[in-house]
This record gives C-alpha cells, structure tokens and sequence, in this order.
C-alpha cells in the first residue's frame, strides 16, 4: 500500500504510534503531501518526502485529493476535470471572512478567536484520563 | 469559432453565467440542475441552446466545479463557515467567562473528540460555556461547540456532561450543520471557485460571494437556533454520542441521566431544546435498547470532585 495523500486540516500532527497518545514526531502544514505506507484502524503510517520523520497520522487529518495552495489557472482547469484536486483558498476564506465583518460589523469575533486559542495538551489531556480514572477502550 | 475557442468560451460562459454575462439562462438552468449533468454528458454529445450546438461534456467539466452537495465543501472552507455561526451564536449570547469552567470543558471536549470518528478537523474543537439559563447546545461546523448553563445544570455529573458534548461532537462528525444550507447556495457558491487563477477576487466577485456566504450562515444559524434539525439527525447525534462515551471510558448511562433530568427542567414552549430538539422521552426510547446493558453511572470520588470543582457556579 502507498498512496498518496493530503494534509487536510491546519495543522498535521504525525505521532509515534497509531494512537492520540503516542509522541509527536512532527507537524506538517495544509496541503502538504505524505505517501501512506500501512494502516492500522484509522491510523496511516506516512512518510513526507520533505524528510521529516515517518510517524502515524488520523484518517480524517488527511485526504485522498491533491491541496493546490495557490492555485492558477491551469490547476483551476486541470480541478475542472478531475474529482482529484481540489483548490485551497477558494470559495468560503479568510477574504470573504473579512468582507463578511466589514458588511456586518455588529458580529463580535472576539470570543470565537479566543476559542481558537483554548489549546489543550496532549498531557492534559492524558492528565484528565488519569485523574477521572477513564479507561478508554481505543480510538476508531 | 474553431473547437478550442468555443470550449473556451463555454467555459468562461460557464463559470460566470450566473453572474457577468447573463446571456446564457438556459446554461444557468442546466447547471442549477447539476446533478444530471454526468448521466447527460454520457448519453447526449451535444445539446442545442439558442441555436448554438453545446458541447455536453465540456458543460460537465466545468460544472465538476460546481457542488453536488455539501460534502463538496472543503474542511478549510467549513472552518470558515463555523467560525462566523459561532460569532453569530455569540450575539444572541454572552460568555460565560470562567477560566476554570471553560478549560475542564475544553479538556473533555478534545479527549472525546479523539475518541470520535472524526477526531481531526481543519482548525480542531473548542468549547465555549454560554451564561444562558436557557437548556441549549450548539455545534457550528468544523468544531465550535456551545453549551449554556442551564443545559449543564441538567447534568449531576461528569458522565452527563461528557454526554451532551459527545452529542455535539456527533453533529459535527455528521456534518450537520453543513447539510442545512440550501442546495441552491452551493451551486452559486462553488461556481465562483471557478474564477480562475485570480489570486485575489474583485470586488463584484467578493461580494456575491460574500452574499452566498451570509446565506448559507443564516440557513445554518436559523436551523440551530429556531427550527432544529431533523429528529433523525438528533438520533443518529446520539447514537454517536453513546460509541464515543463508550470508546472514551465513560458509561453511556450519562446521555439517559442527563435526558432524565432534562425532562424534568424543560418547559414547553421555551425556545431552547423544547423547541429545536425531539422530547427526552422519546429520545430515551430511541437508546433504550443500547443503554440497557450498562450499570447505573457511579462517578469515582475524584471524577465527582473535579466536576464538582470545576462547574460549582455554573
């Protein structure tokens, strides 16, 4: 099995084991390709070309099609005849976000940005099964 | 015109006909009517409109663009979706401000997360208490998850909070939110994803899209705040909700305990769960069967005092 595959989300966390619990190897950025070499479950077992190191990555973190960051005009004809591509930065973005605030600017984007910065640790996380006495039965 | 011009007129025709040219309504149709486009190109190679011969493949090209349904947008453009339902939610809301209230919630919220099918969303989940009496929670697409206090007061204790948040995560597993905007906003909004190369829009091509994006916010915000969601869509959310407690290592029980107390402090005609949601009662008929098999929810003493601690003045 080696497919490759997309980082679909902001931020692609890879970890040493097919587990939310397992170390973090490395972080790899939206759009960026991995080749998939084995699974387990929903975990994928990739390797990044770039040359960070090999570790697991959740399913839905990626996908099966090609991210064009910047897209031009030819990857804009090449998405219109493929299901395989698809353009990052088009449609609903952080432009049209903007347009949006300016046109409706008694919607507050304070707390939703304060949201985004509620990060919790993985050793919280950890911290919080151990405390509660959780006994997780595994990830999908 | 030779063939290649003509494709690549059709397919600026295409891309803009809804909005710059208007000179084609009979394309526009066709494209409204997106989802017959492939069965078209297969069995007819050219169709007549104003007299014109219309190469049907290349109109299916281009209307690949096109969305055939909300599964077609992006995780990148569904954040952005989810980000604005949330800043909407929160002007109908105050925060509920307490540090210590917010992070236990937020802690719990991304361990059950992870123990979801869809652990991993574009920008990750974030849970936010709202200072609402009201018995309510939303989910906004992407992972912004809302709980009032008075929802949380329908919980005794940390197995029924984890509860209500596994149900919202399930909505956002199943992409709810997304499936409330209307069909007839994709198709206008995915066209524009057409508009080739330009690293930026214009000005005209920002504000129709903008015009597109408030839509399909107000579809989402009025399904989540008036007239909720299908009671299918409730009970598949809570079906999610028990496998991810279970896989989490909590006892599914919580989602009845809390339904059992909602039952009690819902009052009819409120506009909160009373309104948007299918009554307790029936939701607890539809897990009967699922939850029967497991004890009654006995939180160990430490689990009971940092819920306890951590929700005291909510």
């Amino acid at each position: 099995m080696q497919k490759m595959m997309s980082i679909q989300v902001k931020n692609g966390v890879v970890r040493s084991n097919p587990s939310f619990l397992g170390k973090i190897v490395a972080q790899l950025p939206y759009g960026d390709r991995v080749s998939v070499q084995a699974a387990q479950g929903a975990w994928y077992l990739v390797k990044n070309p770039k040359g960070s190191p090999d570790g697991w990555m959740h399913s839905s973190a990626l996908s099966v099609k090609k991210i064009v960051l910047k897209p031009g005009a030819s990857d804009v004809e090449q998405a219109a005849s493929s299901d395989e591509i698809t353009l990052a930065g088009k449609g609903f973005n952080q432009e049209v976000e903007k347009d949006f605030k300016s046109k409706n600017p008694q919607v507050d984007f304070t707390w939703v940005n304060k949201m985004e910065n509620m990060v919790v640790s993985q050793n919280q996380i950890t911290a919080f099964i151990k405390e509660g006495q959780l006994t997780p039965k595994g990830e999908k | 015109m030779d063939r290649s011009s003509r494709r690549r007129f059709l397919s600026l025709t295409c891309k803009w006909g809804f909005w710059s040219f208007g000179v084609v309504p009979a394309l526009s149709a066709l494209m409204a009517g997106c989802k017959t486009m492939d069965s078209l190109s297969k069995s007819v190679p050219s169709i007549q409109i104003g007299g014109v011969s219309i190469d049907t493949k290349t109109i299916a090209d281009n209307t690949k663009l096109v969305a055939h349904s909300f599964e077609d947008i992006t995780p990148e453009q569904e954040y952005y979706i989810g980000r604005t339902v949330g800043a909407v939610i929160l002007q109908k809301y105050q925060p509920y401000n307490n540090q210590k209230s917010n992070t236990y919630i937020n802690v719990m919220g991304q361990m059950l997360a992870q123990a979801s099918e869809r652990p991993e969303t574009f920008g990750g989940y974030r849970f936010l208490i709202l200072d609402s009496d009201e018995i309510n929670a939303y989910a906004a697409p992407g992972g912004l998850i809302f709980l009032s206090r008075g929802i949380l007061r329908c919980c005794p204790n940390e197995d029924a909070v984890a509860a209500v948040l596994a149900h919202e995560i399930g909505h956002v597993q199943h992409q709810d939110g997304l499936r409330a905007i209307k069909q007839s906003r994709l198709t206008t909004a995915l066209t524009s994803l057409a508009i080739t190369g330009a690293k930026t829009y214009t000005n005209e091509d920002l504000s129709k899209l903008t015009a597109v994006f408030e839509e399909s916010i107000s579809d989402i915000t009025k399904t989540l705040i008036v007239t909720g969601y299908s009671r299918s869509l409730e009970y598949q959310a809570d079906v999610a909700a028990l496998e991810i407690l279970q896989r989490a290592g909590y006892n599914p029980k919580g989602l009845v305990v809390m339904l059992d107390q909602m039952k009690t402090q819902l009052k009819p005609g409120r506009p909160d769960f009373a309104k948007t949601h299918p009554l307790p009662d029936n939701r607890l008929a539809e897990i009967q069967k699922q939850t029967a098999m497991y004890p009654d929810v006995k939180s160990p003493k430490a689990r009971q005092a940092r819920f306890n601690d951590a929700l005291k003045s909510v």
